[in-house]
């Protein structure tokens, strides 16, 4: 079974390049992982679902290590889900090179299965690295107007951070080793590295760098609304949908576990980034007059409360995170892949020229319809599930946070109904004559309303499967962690950190 | 029996999807038998529920049917579970029982509109998510039926989406509301931390255990979820979205705008009577927020020229009397009024909707008139309405719900004079308002020929709703004029009974004021709009007229405090100011990269000179130091 994880990954890196082709990759891959889900639906809480383990680079402690746990198949299936997605929404955009175009597709998405699933530092960061580089042409040769701007700025911002965490993971090592004797890349070794507390917070601050501008968060925000807006749309919805979650993942699987006392104290400062995330991001998507900026930037808006709920350090707040991970996804995805559309139809992303398109596609004015108001957190749709589970979360670790935090949700609606009113109703401003979507678009997009409604209605799905990963995030946070200095619900999770614990010491 | 429950707002629900799903390949008759058979049935249903359980008298007074658990997460749970009891079966059975009228007023209201399967579809979503809230067993479903009547109010009142005035209406709903609703979701977030779960009952049960009446905790969340009854229901401050909503279609006002939804907070209010009684200070205050709401709401009212805004603003002022109630204790009389208001104050909608789209779109009381003989059916049951609503003594409704939150504002342990003294005042504006513009419209002479007669499908529920309005008050009598309570007795286990203040004035004084006060106001409008004295002319062009007539200014005092800021800050910084400093990093390292360029030039001379200057300045450190 485990070979099999190796085995599709490696075979999609040599995969021809036709679209058919990379489509049924996805579809083998996706396939794969659904059956991985019902096979395993019934013991989720042994700590890997399933693991690879081997040698690489002995030497030097480096092991191909792949496991697997309901975090990561909740975050595979998101990832194939949405490269079927990309892949089918790419159909008529891209002309030329087509070939290139799916090989850089599929090589991004392996990359990012491979971050899900690396359990040992190096191979993680080897393939933090392997997704950057075929986003960079996606940008820069699919792209629009201002594309090579905007690549060279993406490009120089995640590999500026990620620089830095392969700074600290080396500094890891090398504490490890020290302290220990064994000099290892393996995550569960690296665990319980025992190190001072001036070491903890610097090392730390270099995991952080690079998921905090992966996510991002506000300081460090700035190359996002270029890519995404001179991005092609697959590379928009994968950017959004997956290549943002990679630092949210990164957050709860490294950052929390590894450095406990240091993310603690980080907390304030974190949640502080969350709500200003929040608010700064609505402010400006408020802003814009350009379809796909607006929309970059309600991500800086929903990113915020995974910042805000990765440090309220609690399992309902962990909860909802890892719901806005799923559901931001799709939803965003979605107004992108919309945004995409509009574009194919009327070239142009500039909201002033857009108006009254109900009229000729009330298809996608329907569905637009329901993810705009998926963004601005409508009960009965995955988003309303997360922010309530991440603010309700918040709310128990830092009343003030929450509040403002919930100031958002206003923000929230008053950019989202924006959209509505500018493409949708309104007047119309031009004599396009427009077709409303084609099967091949409303296969893509219906299903993602299929998702999006039903994660608002049964969340209960992806809760049990994150359940037993969250659960271990923070036992190890809090067996090194001083209960004095913060008050955690301890009742809920009692029982859970016993069974935790004697795993762990095996 | 229980599993019923559900069943009521399924079947809207499936309505909504098949039309939304299919719209396109049905015909109009299709989609009208599925929006309005689809309410039918489950009104149907109610009915025969609310009979069963009132004779069945359940245990613990409600019937509870539960689904699935929707959220389990991290201790905390909610699930999806319907609660039938008295006060939702009530609610229930206005929604689904007025809710029919007005689909079939529909039918033929909109019957040549292009929107027609959007409109049922809408408006089956509506009562779907109306039926949720009320139903709800815990407060986060409360809150998803809650967001969800926002949502199809947004839609409703944009319904006519190529008019941007619509679209601002509509956004201006939904973001006021939403105000409200994050101060009730920050109220949901601190019940839950106090108390460990959303579930109504179980909130109810042990709030009184762990807060003390006055506990700051209890009187917090008090607020903020007043704060979602305020936006909700069109309350001070959170008023100003409601009179913008009229540009919706008109059944859309007479369901949405008047009967159901912006009365969701009085709702709210009585099903968590137990929190506001643990927080007296809050309760005072929703008093007098009712109280000043229906003055100011009566006022402008008044100056209006649109048939509809009178009535909207006459909505807001007579949930201002609900808030009255509720804030003196008065449950089951705030609950009444409910019931009474949406009887007649749909069948006024509906009546204004007809005229309205039989005088070719024209919304101006004062170009019509006239219309007495030439659409009598109309007439008759707006007369009948418009009566109810000034609570013309003894043969309405309107004058038994009314009279009794007039008494209780004064005698009720929590009441006041001033409070009853405000009461009266709005009655007697209410039957001010209410006959100018019965005079204005019907009487006089004729100004605009209507299109033709209304046809069945619309004089029906005009007809069924007028002798409710007549009727319905029969069901619960002053203790002086019989002994019928059949409503408060319903309602008696679930909501405290009100307690009396000591000194009790006899209640026939309060009756006979509140009689002349209302027939006082119908003479006075008579003397100023059929008679057209002077002073209403001049009054009319006063500058007080004006500031009454854009409702006391608040949209202009919200505009300077709110919009013109967060439109001023928009504005600025459109470009993102962090990104600069990237920018001037890049700029800067070109910069040094252009003046290091400059420095090889390939010139032997130039390399020397500099080689040497630097050791000369090299040596001249190292010797001073």
């Amino acid at each position: 079974m485990a070979g099999g994880v190796i085995a599709w990954i490696t075979g999609k890196r040599s995969s021809l390049f036709s679209r058919y082709i990379s489509l049924a990759a996805l579809f083998i891959d996706f396939i794969i992982v659904v059956f991985i889900y019902f096979r395993n639906g019934i013991n989720l809480d042994k700590t890997w679902l399933i693991e690879y383990n081997t040698n690489w680079i002995p030497r030097f402690g480096i092991n191909l290590h792949l496991a697997m746990d309901g975090l990561s198949l909740l975050l595979l299936l998101l990832t194939f889900f949405i490269g079927i997605i990309a892949v089918l929404i790419s159909w008529k955009e891209i002309q030329t090179n087509t070939g290139f175009f799916h090989f850089n597709i599929l090589w991004i998405l392996s990359g990012i299965t491979g971050v899900f699933l690396s359990m040992d530092l190096f191979l993680f960061y080897f393939f933090w690295e392997v997704m950057l580089i075929p986003m960079y042409f996606l940008i820069g040769i699919w792209g629009h107007e201002n594309r090579i701007y905007a690549s060279y700025k993406f490009f120089i911002f995640t590999q500026a951070s990620g620089l830095l965490m392969f700074l600290a993971i080396l500094g890891l090592y090398l504490v490890h080793g020290n302290n220990t004797g064994t000099y290892t890349f393996d995550y569960q070794q690296l665990l319980v590295t025992p190190m001072g507390s001036a070491m903890e917070m610097l090392l730390m601050c270099g995991f952080l760098a690079a998921f905090l501008v992966k996510l991002p968060v506000v300081p460090f925000h700035s190359w996002l609304p270029d890519a995404h807006s001179e991005a092609p749309t697959a590379g928009s919805l994968i950017l959004a949908s997956l290549m943002l979650k990679t630092g949210a993942y990164g957050l709860l699987r490294f950052v929390v576990p590894i450095f406990p006392n240091a993310a603690a104290s980080f907390a304030p400062v974190g949640m502080a980034l969350g709500v200003i995330g929040i608010l700064y991001g609505a402010k400006l998507a408020f802003s814009q007059t350009d379809l796909k900026r607006l929309v970059a930037y309600t991500s800086v808006n929903h990113m915020g409360f995974i910042v805000l709920g990765v440090f309220a350090f609690n399992e309902l707040a962990y909860q909802g995170v890892v719901m806005q991970i799923i559901v931001h996804g799709i939803s965003t995805g979605a107004l992108f892949i919309i945004a995409g559309q509009l574009y194919e139809r009327m070239h142009t992303r500039d909201l002033n020229k857009m108006g009254g398109l109900w009229e000729h596609i009330p298809v996608m004015g329907g569905i637009g319809l329901i993810f705009v108001m998926a963004s601005l957190g409508l009960p009965g749709l995955g988003n309303f599930i997360a922010e309530f589970l991440t603010l309700s979360g918040v709310f128990k670790s830092s009343i003030l946070f929450a509040c403002l935090a919930s100031v958002g949700l206003v923000a929230g609606t008053i950019y989202s109904l924006r959209i509505m009113q500018k493409v949708f109703y309104g007047r119309q401003n031009s004599e396009h004559k427009m077709k409303d979507l084609s099967i091949r678009e409303s296969i893509a997009l219906g299903s993602m309303v299929i998702v999006i409604i039903y994660l608002g209605i049964f969340p209960q799905a992806v809760i049990r499967t994150a359940k037993p990963s969250i659960m271990k995030i923070l036992n190890i946070k809090e067996q090194s962690f001083d209960s004095k200095t913060r008050k955690v619900d301890y009742e809920l999770f009692n029982s859970v950190i016993e069974k935790e614990v004697s795993k762990a010491e095996k | 029996m229980t599993n019923y429950i559900g069943l009521i707002p399924a079947i809207p629900l499936l309505s909504f999807l098949i039309i939304a799903l299919l719209g396109k390949f049905i015909p109009r008759k299709g989609v009208a038998i599925l929006g309005v058979g689809s309410v039918t049935l489950s009104s149907l249903i109610t009915i025969v529920t609310g009979v069963n359980f009132i004779s069945s008298h359940p245990d613990g007074g409600a019937w509870i049917s539960t689904f699935y658990t929707w959220i389990n997460a991290g201790g905390f749970s909610a699930d999806i579970s319907f609660r039938l009891d008295s006060l939702s079966l009530i609610f229930c059975f206005v929604i689904t029982f007025v809710g029919t009228l007005i689909h079939l007023y529909s039918i033929e209201f909109m019957k040549d509109d292009e929107g027609f399967a959007r409109f049922f579809a809408y408006m089956n979503l509506f009562v779907s998510s109306m039926l949720i809230l009320v139903l709800a067993d815990n407060l986060l479903l409360l809150y998803f039926g809650w967001e969800g009547v926002g949502l199809c109010s947004y839609l409703l009142i944009g319904f006519w989406y190529k008019d941007p005035a619509n679209g601002a209406a509509a956004r201006k709903a939904f973001i006021v509301t939403r105000i409200g609703d994050t101060s009730m979701i920050i109220g949901l977030f601190l019940l839950f931390v106090s108390f460990g779960t959303l579930n109504i009952e179980s909130v109810m049960q042990q709030a009184p255990v762990k807060w003390s009446p006055g506990a700051p905790l209890a009187v917090i969340s008090a607020i903020l979820l007043l704060g979602g009854a305020l936006g909700k229901s069109a309350q001070l401050p959170l008023q100003t979205w409601l009179p913008d909503a009229m540009a919706g279609p008109s059944p859309v006002s007479a369901l949405i705008h008047a009967a159901t939804m912006v009365t969701a907070g009085v709702y709210l209010i009585a099903r968590m009577n137990v929190l506001f009684t643990l927080a007296p200070a809050v309760q005072t205050a929703i008093a007098v927020i009712g109280a000043a709401t229906l003055l100011i709401a009566g006022f402008s009212a008044l100056t209006q020229h649109d048939l509809k805004r009178v009535l909207a603003y006459s909505t807001i002022s007579q949930i201002g009397y609900m808030f009255l109630a509720l804030g003196v204790g008065a449950w089951s009389a705030a609950i009444f009024h409910f019931m009474i208001h949406a009887f007649f104050k749909a069948l006024l909608f509906l009546g204004a909707g007809s005229i309205i789209l039989l005088l070719h779109e024209e919304h101006d009381m004062f170009k019509m008139g006239g219309l007495r003989k030439k659409l009598p059916v109309i007439f008759i049951t707006f007369l009948i309405g418009g009566a109810s609503l000034s609570a013309l003594p003894l043969i309405t409704a309107g004058f038994y719900s009314k009279d009794q939150i007039l008494w209780l504002s004064w005698s009720s342990g929590m009441g006041s004079k001033w409070l009853w003294l405000a009461g009266i005042t709005g009655a007697f504006i209410t039957s001010l308002y209410t006959f100018r513009m019965i005079f204005l419209t019907f009487f006089g002479e004729l100004k605009i020929q209507p299109k033709h007669k209304p046809g069945l499908l619309m004089t029906i529920p005009l007809i069924i709703l007028a002798s409710l309005s007549l009727v319905g008050g029969f069901i619960e009598l002053p203790d002086n004029l019989g002994p019928i309570r059949l409503f408060s007795k319903l309602l008696t286990p679930l909501l405290p009974a009100i307690t009396l203040s000591n000194e009790t004035t006899p209640e026939w004084m309060f009756q006979i004021i509140s009689a002349i006060i209302s027939v006082g106001g119908i003479y006075l409008a008579y003397i100023f709009f059929y008679k057209k004295s002077a002073f209403s002319v001049s009054f009319g062009k006063s500058r007080l007229s004006y500031f009454f007539y854009k409702g006391w200014e608040f949209d202009r005092l919200y505009d300077i405090l709110f919009v013109r800021p967060i439109v001023w800050l928009s504005e600025i910084n459109k470009k993102d100011f962090i990104d600069k400093i990237y920018t001037c990093i890049a700029t800067a390292t070109g910069f040094f990269n252009m003046l290091l360029t400059k420095t090889q030039n390939g010139k032997l001379r130039w390399y020397v000179t500099v080689l040497t200057a630097g050791i000369i300045v090299l040596l001249t450190i190292m010797l001073i130091l």
